[in-house]
């Protein structure tokens, strides 16, 4: 793992967060978005995780960003600025994040270093999902498709 | 190598807080809240790589799992949003206070 990739893909992942949770115009703040689920696929890439780091992207970019954007422009009136960060929430992360940190750099157990692994090819995933994960995976798929039925019958146009 | 990781998550789970908590529109709740559980895969992935090998490799099959639930989770988030547009004309959260008492 590069290490100097890491830290710049780091940091750009997290400003681009940062810029999501921050800016005023609704547009340049879904883009962020975008742009930070770009950062986390790079750092899956980067873990040896090829694999979910492209469904992110599929997922993410693919549907989740242009179903935000359609949303926004759907509700149009609303479209312009919202107002971005206030102090009790900026309080309430930083003191989150200052605690996760705290209990991170005090646990000894997670000061290691990478071991070497096998590559992780899709088809050990494939064999995974079909086998062990056979179950699970059903499920996901009813879960999708009630997710599907149900976002239609939310969003349909009650008959009077 | 695992910390840096971590913490660099934590910080992804930091700034989700802050704009589930901080937006007034519903749309940027629901986008920080995508943004925790982006983190929380982080931490999946990691855990998986600096773990020793397993097969089948879980915390890969967890981190699957759970961004198929974020996407139907993302999909009724937003047809909720628009459903709410249509009802109150708003999407900012702090006028849907119908039931405030």
């Amino acid at each position: 793992m590069s290490s100097v990739a890491f830290v710049l893909i780091a940091v750009l992942t997290l400003a681009a967060a940062l810029a999501a949770a921050t800016l005023q115009k609704l547009m340049h703040a879904t883009l962020s978005f975008a742009l930070t689920f770009v950062g986390v696929a790079a750092l899956f890439f980067l873990l040896g995780a090829e694999f979910v780091g492209l469904a992110l992207i599929f997922v993410y970019i693919g549907a989740v960003a242009v179903l935000v954007v359609f949303t926004i422009l759907l509700t149009r009136r609303d479209v312009g600025k919202d107002r971005g960060a206030n102090w009790g929430g900026a309080f309430l992360a930083v003191a989150m994040f200052g605690g996760l940190t705290w209990a991170i750099l005090k646990t000894q157990s997670v000061a290691i270093a990478a071991p070497h692994i096998r590559a992780l090819t899709v088809r050990r995933i494939g064999e995974a999902l079909m086998t062990s994960y056979v179950w699970p995976l059903q499920c996901v798929g009813l879960l999708l498709t009630a997710a599907l039925i149900g976002a239609l019958v939310l969003v349909m146009e009650e008959k009077q | 190598m695992l910390q840096v990781v971590l913490i660099v998550s934590a910080a992804l789970f930091s700034t989700g807080l802050l704009a589930a908590l901080s937006r007034r529109h519903a749309i940027f709740i629901l986008i920080g809240i995508e943004m925790m559980l982006g983190a929380a895969n982080l931490n999946f992935i990691a855990f998986w790589r600096f773990s020793p090998q397993s097969q089948p490799p879980t915390g890969i099959m967890i981190a699957i799992f759970s961004i198929a639930i974020a996407a139907a989770e993302a999909a009724v988030g937003l047809a909720l949003v628009i459903a709410v547009y249509r009802h109150y004309r708003t999407t900012n959260v702090d006028h849907l206070n119908q039931l405030k008492g």
